[in-house]
């Protein structure tokens, strides 16, 4: 059993993993294009349907990501794990990149269904309030020089946000929006014909693997970062060792 | 696909290419900067140590 708490441990397993994750990765986005371009157009949005294939599972993924944080910030404060806060902050970036790929998607395939790019519903509003609250948390991990302190914070404010997950899942239930309703993860089952919805699996697949390869590697890079300021240190306390010897050796 | 709304279609994947591509770069070139800087910081501790021997002989 490897232990996963252990950074070296950690990035040994990652090392063997990574290769592997990369190659799904591409094949799966291979696959997920070819079944979106050859899929067949809706009846009502004719090719613009094919937006779906981006937006929808960057938005899953927006919000996967956000729990993923949450339960890392729970790894932090409650198990204090030595690993959780450098898996929250690892993987931030990487959710705010989905966030904008779904807001900006989104805004391209509004524009030509609903006349608009922008419209101050509750799905979109609470989309682009869980935007701004992973680019408020990358700017607390860079404000605060303490790492130890810097991870209480983030993690405290992850959790406060995390408020923001069941508001983005129920706001087409709770208020009348612009937005349509659910039409994958329903009670009743998917309402989207196979011939669109396996292109959208595919690609929400890929999309998967896609953060999984980016999170291990962002994860290892963290490690180094550590490694860097603890080997710096160190190199700090043996140059001041050496400096007292030479003063007297020249005194 | 001679699609009325074809541009709408072809900005949305550029504009995800695009973001996926720069988050990948991000990951990449930060790791390539780490393992130079890590290798920096090593040597450095290796000469610092080296010296601080050589100082107590």
């Amino acid at each position: 059993m490897v232990n996963l708490a252990n950074p070296t441990a950690f990035v040994e397993l990652s090392r063997r993993v990574l290769p592997w994750l990369a190659a799904a990765t591409t094949a799966l986005f291979v696959v997920g294009l070819w079944l979106s371009f050859a899929a067949p157009p809706d009846y009502q949005q004719g090719e613009t349907v094919k937006i779906m294939y981006l937006h929808v599972p960057a938005a899953w993924m927006a919000t996967f990501v956000y729990a993923v944080m949450t339960a890392s910030a729970l790894g932090t404060l409650v198990w204090r794990h030595p690993l959780a806060d450098v898996a929250q902050k690892a993987a931030a970036p990487l959710g705010a990149g989905f966030t904008f790929i779904c807001l900006a998607t989104g805004s391209l395939w509004g524009k030509p269904m609903w006349g608009t790019y922008w419209v101050w519903d509750a799905r979109l509003t609470s989309v682009l309030v869980l935007f701004i609250i992973y680019l408020g948390l990358i700017a607390l991990w860079r404000a605060i020089d303490d790492p130890g302190r810097a991870a209480k914070a983030v993690a405290i404010l992850t959790l406060v946000g995390a408020v923001d997950l069941p508001i983005i899942k129920f706001s087409v239930d709770w208020w009348n929006t612009l937005h349509q309703p659910a039409s994958v993860f329903r009670l009743g089952g998917p309402t989207i014909a196979p011939s669109l919805l396996i292109p959208l699996v595919v690609m929400a697949l890929a999309f998967t693997c896609l953060f999984l390869t980016l999170h291990l590697m962002a994860i290892r890079n963290e490690i180094l970062r550590r490694r860097i300021a603890r080997v710096t240190m160190l190199a700090a306390v043996e140059g001041d060792r050496l400096a007292p010897g030479l003063a007297a050796g020249g005194a | 696909m001679a699609d009325p709304h074809l541009g709408f279609i072809v900005a949305a994947y550029a504009v995800a290419a695009l973001t996926i591509g720069a988050m990948v770069g991000w990951v990449v070139l930060d790791g390539r900067r780490l393992n130079a800087e890590l290798a920096r910081a090593t040597r450095a501790l290796d000469g610092a140590r080296r010296g601080a021997k050589g100082a107590r002989r």
